[in-house]
This record gives structure tokens, sequence and C-alpha cells, in this order.
């Protein structure tokens, strides 16, 4: 039991660590421009999940006050990653148009065939 | 064709009911979750699912593209608007207290105006956003 | 628990999958399962606003933007043997760092004893309204919540400037006829 107890604890925390670094792997390894997209956003997911698993407290409930209920989870996270989620969406649709414009102008979203393009020119 | 059929139908009886609770997680974002943000997601996933299966030009004569437009910045305008009503008022930049006779009403009356503001602000905007992704490639 | 490794099974197939339109489902199917995440965790405001915003905006403006552009990924040149090495060093050095970190839940904490202590206790009588989060995000840090509008009003902004008009392709069917 004394080698499962850091697993219990810190699961949270080290499958967070793995979505943050396969969204790190996946923006600075594909060159398909939608995929480095996919994966910013699955960077910024793993952000959320960060901030908002120490703010729950076991034997809890959500914060919203109400009768009979006397420990609740910490809402101060909550606020932040409310606002990080809806700008999180505001940079992929921006990023979204830029693609859009990439392509049209170059034919292609690949960043090795843009860069070959590019070189030639 | 039949699926069509279906689809068509279903989705006609459907979209009220999506307003509705998009305006019931407005209003009640006091007493439960929800909130501005979430209402206004909503309400442009309306719009959204009426132009993926009636077509882009039906659903802009619903919801004409000048009417998105103005309502991005109106959101913010009510929004800053507020702040600024506290300051005529006399007392510091979106302190709701002074709105009203009653401290206690006066924040009750400044959150639901602010909440309306980003109603509008992110409708406007993720409906404006869906017509120039679908508009572009044609 | 399940959830967390479902999430991690999803994260592997996006980094796997060459294809494009797999992926954005599957994306959609990780916003999903990371709200249901966010649900189990108490915190029911973010789950809503996480799953539609996740699973609604993001997927249909992926898959507007796939079908303006292909959908295949092409097979990259050179084995990405550096980016698996930073990688797999930053992953070695943050769960490091996780030991430090106190455990899951318990509730005596620095971070619960402050400031949440006194949004908990004031709020119903200051402002009336018994939803925390609503309260802080627009009475007590209603100054950020001006912000993030603004953000989301410049992001639509700058879609539209980009966006506007009619795309390459139909200018160039009007120079041909």
């Amino acid at each position: 039991m004394e080698l499962l107890e850091p697993i219990l604890h810190h699961y949270n925390h080290w499958i967070t660590i793995f979505l943050m670094v396969s969204g790190l792997y996946i923006v600075v390894a594909r060159g398909n421009m939608v995929k480095k997209l996919v994966g910013l956003s699955l960077f910024q997911t793993s952000v959320y999940l960060l901030y908002i698993s120490p703010g729950k407290i076991l034997g809890g409930t959500p914060p919203i006050l109400a009768e009979g209920y006397s420990v609740y989870s910490n809402p101060l996270p909550h606020v932040l990653i409310l606002t990080a989620i809806v700008v999180g969406v505001a940079t992929l649709a921006l990023g979204l148009a830029l693609v859009v414009r990439i392509n049209e102008e170059f034919g292609t979203i690949e960043e090795d065939e843009i860069f070959q393009m590019i070189s030639e020119e | 064709m039949k699926f069509d059929v279906v689809l068509r139908v279903v989705i006609k009886m459907l979209l009220p009911f999506i307003l509705v609770f998009g305006l019931y997680v407005q209003f009640h974002g006091d007493y439960g979750p929800g909130g501005g943000f979430q209402a206004g997601v909503i309400t442009a996933a309306m719009v959204i699912l009426y132009a993926i299966i009636f077509g882009l030009a039906a659903a802009q004569r619903v919801v004409p593209p000048l009417l998105v437009e103005i309502m991005i910045p109106l959101g913010v305008l009510i929004f800053a608007g507020v702040g600024v009503a506290a300051v005529l008022l006399g007392s510091d930049y979106l302190n709701y207290s002074v709105l009203l006779h009653d401290p206690v009403h006066g924040q009750e009356l400044g959150i639901m105006l602010v909440e309306i503001g980003v109603l509008v602000t992110v409708a406007g905007t993720m409906t404006a956003i869906f017509y120039a992704f679908a508009g572009r490639g044609r | 628990m399940v959830l967390l490794t479902l999430l991690a099974a999803v994260t592997v197939g996006v980094v796997r999958l060459r294809n494009l339109f797999a992926v954005v489902i599957l994306a959609g199917a990780y916003s999903f399962l990371m709200a249901s995440v966010l649900l189990v965790l108490d915190a029911v405001d973010v789950a809503m606003t996480e799953a539609s915003v996740g699973a609604g905006i993001s997927t249909v403006l992926l898959l507007g933007v796939l079908a303006l552009t292909k959908t295949e990924e092409t097979r990259p040149a050179h084995t990405p043997l550096l980016p698996l090495f930073v990688a797999a060093v930053t992953a070695a050095v943050l769960v490091y760092g996780t030991y430090g970190l106190p455990s899951f839940g318990v509730a005596d904490t620095p971070m619960h004893l402050h400031v949440a202590p006194y949004y908990l206790e004031k709020s119903i009588e200051q402002t009336g309204v018994p939803n925390v989060v609503t309260s802080v995000l627009t009475s007590y840090r209603g100054y950020d919540t001006l912000g993030e509008t603004t953000v989301i009003f410049t992001a639509g902004i700058g879609v539209l400037m980009l966006l506007r008009g009619r795309g390459r392709r139909a200018r160039k069917k009007d120079d041909a006829s």
C-alpha cells in the first residue's frame, strides 16, 4: 500500500502532465497547421485540469450556497478558468481564420511545403 | 431523401426549446450553474444548427449579418455603460451598490445588466465567426 | 479516475492519427470527457462552459476549416526524435515537481484559507446571489470580466477583418468569366 499511496494522491497531476506534454509534442513535431491548433487546444485544456483539481475538497459540494451544506469547493479557480476557456476559443477562431487565408495564398497547409515555396522564390 | 425530412421536422420542433433553455441558463445563473457565457454559446449554437440543416441563405434571412455585427460591440457597450453609470452616480467605476436605493438590490440589478451584455456579445461573436467561415468557400 | 484514463487514451489517438476528420471528432470527444471530469471535480459552471464551447463551437469551426482545406495529413519527412526527447525531459521534470504538491482533496492547504472563505460567507449578504462563481465573476472581480468581453470582441473583429469578402476562388472565377 505504501507504493500505491503516491499514485492515489497524485494521479490527477500525472495525467495532467501527460496531456500537457502530448499537446506540446503535437505543436512542435507535426507540420499540419490544423493539427497544431488541435494540439494547442489540448494543451490549454490540460491547464484547466491543473488549476481545478487542487480546488476540490473531498466531501464538499459545488460552490452554490444552499441550506444544509457547510463545506464547499473553492470557487476562485472556477472563475479564472471560465475566463480562460472563452479566451482559448477566441484564440482558436483567430488561428483558424489565419489557416484559411494561408491555404488560399499558398495552396497548402503543411509547413514543410510552405517553407519550400518561400525558399524557392 | 427520407432522412432529410426526418432531420428537418425534428430540428424545427427542437429549436424553440434550445432558445428557452439558453434564456433559462442566462437568467438562472444566479441560483444554479450558468451565466452569460454559457447562454451566449447556446443561443449561437441554435442559429448554427438552423444554418446547418436549412442552408446558410435561409439562416441569413432569419438572423441578418448586419444585426449580428451590431450585436458584437453592443454587449461591450452595455457592460462599460453600467460602469460609467456608477461613476455618474458618484462612486467608483463598476460599483453596483449605488445603482438603486439599496446596496443589495443595486448589486442584483448590476449583475443582471452585465450578464445581458455578455450574452449579447458572445452570441453575436460566435454567430458572426460561423457566418464568416461558412460564407467563404463559395 | 476511469475518466482520466479514457482522456489519456483519446489523447494518444489524437497524436497518432493522420486523418484530420477523425482527429477533429476525437477532439470533440476529448472535450466531452474533460467536461465530465470537471463535473466530478465539483466545477459545475466550468463543466457547462467547457462542454458547450469545446465540444460545440470548436468542433463546428474545425469542421468548417476542414471543408475549406484538405482532410489528410502528410507523413512527416524526418523522425521526430528531438521533440520526443524534449517532451520526455519536460515530463520528467514536472513529475519530479509534483512530489512537493499537497495531496488531492485535503481542506487545509493555503489555497483554501485566505480569500475563498470570505467570498463564501459574504456572497449572499453583500450581493444577494447564491451562486458564488457568478457573484465573484461579475461583482467582486467584474473588471476582469470586462476585459474578457473585450477579448471576445477583438477576436470577432479580427476574424471578420480576415475573412470578409469572397474567397480567392470566387475572385478567380470572376476574372476568368
